[in-house]
């Protein structure tokens, strides 16, 4: 049972797995996690796809050290990001923030999206049969055509 | 009006490709960064200098323009910026000051022993926190300041003897007169 158990921790290790360096820690893990959850969301400037909590990057180790020391030293998560953004701006932030300048960031792609499905919806509604109307019942020429031409067939 | 509709979708396709086509063409690096730093204040610093020199401090800058430069003999682009530099120091009418980025003192010193020392005051950030000031972000970094200490101009990477001639000398004139 142990040993299973110690497997289990094995395997899921990776999916833990962090730059952050156990001397960077802060001895209080609610310091500790609150940074943890501000790391995650600043990129690293120098790979700039990643946070910093996930890159090996000397600048993200400095920042990451940066970071627990505003921490420490009481700042609120508000605070210690915005430290960050005044020296770097918002590109360090991975999510930006929603302002008029990112609406349409924030909102092209759902908006597309419905304009999309509208245009799908009025597309099949038109062409839906009934939208046709029902054809228009024949005049007195063509029904005598029609029993004209079954009469033949008779004969 | 039926037939702009179905239109619509091909012209926002050419209205992407041109911005994306743009993009491309213009030659300009994606992961160079703008500066959140300009038209601010520099920011407060005191660094200690190589053996026996005076340091670098914020105050040292103080009232006239001035060019800082960060470096590191580790850092592969300051050594191809360097002969630049050197000349700048020459022909540029202002200080140019150098910042030692996260390096060891007699790797510095030995640096510039080595390849000529284009600066007029040299200050070593060894923990690199002047440059987080800074908002440097990779080495070489050469920032232009202001009469008031604002930081007015931030070249990423070596400089280049274009961009010397089409941003930083002539904005180190204009900054001169006024």
């Amino acid at each position: 049972m142990r040993r299973r158990a110690f497997l289990l921790a094995a395997l899921a290790a990776p999916l833990t797995a962090r730059a952050v360096e156990p001397a960077e820690m802060l001895s209080d893990p609610k310091l500790e996690a609150r940074a943890r959850a501000i790391g995650r969301e600043l990129r690293c400037l120098v790979c700039q796809n990643e946070s910093i909590d996930d890159s090996g990057a000397g600048l993200a180790h400095d920042l990451r050290v940066l970071l627990r020391e505003r921490i420490a030293a009481g700042d609120s998560d508000a605070q210690a990001t915005q430290y960050i953004v005044n020296r770097y701006g918002q590109f360090v932030l991975l999510k930006p923030p929603v302002e008029p300048a990112t609406w349409a960031l924030w909102f092209g792609p759902p908006a597309l999206l419905a304009l999309a499905a509208l245009g799908t919806v009025l597309f099949l509604r038109r062409r839906r049969p009934e939208a046709m109307g029902a054809p228009a019942p024949l005049d007195e020429a063509e029904r005598q055509r029609i029993a004209q031409l079954l009469g033949e067939g008779d004969a | 009006m039926r037939r702009a509709l179905f239109l619509l979708p091909v012209a926002l396709f050419l209205v992407l490709a041109a911005y994306f086509g743009l993009a491309l063409t213009s030659g300009r690096d994606p992961h160079e960064l703008p500066s959140a730093m300009i038209d601010k204040p520099a920011p407060a610093f005191t660094l200690a200098g190589l053996d026996g020199t005076p340091g670098l401090a914020r105050a040292s800058l103080g009232g006239q323009v001035a060019i800082v430069n960060f470096f590191a003999s580790w850092c592969i682009p300051c050594r191809i910026e360097h002969p630049l530099l050197m000349r700048l120091s020459e022909t540029l009418s202002v200080p140019v000051y150098g910042i030692a980025y996260k390096d060891r003192p007699e790797d510095a010193q030995q640096f510039l022993a080595q390849l000529g020392d284009p600066y007029g005051r040299v200050g070593l950030d060894e923990s690199g926190r002047v440059g987080i000031d800074f908002g440097v972000y990779g080495v070489p970094e050469t920032y232009v300041i202001d009469k008031a200490g604002r930081i007015r101009l931030r070249h990423v990477g070596p400089l280049t003897a274009e961009a010397v001639s089409n941003e930083l000398a002539p904005l180190v004139k204009m900054l001169g007169r006024s």
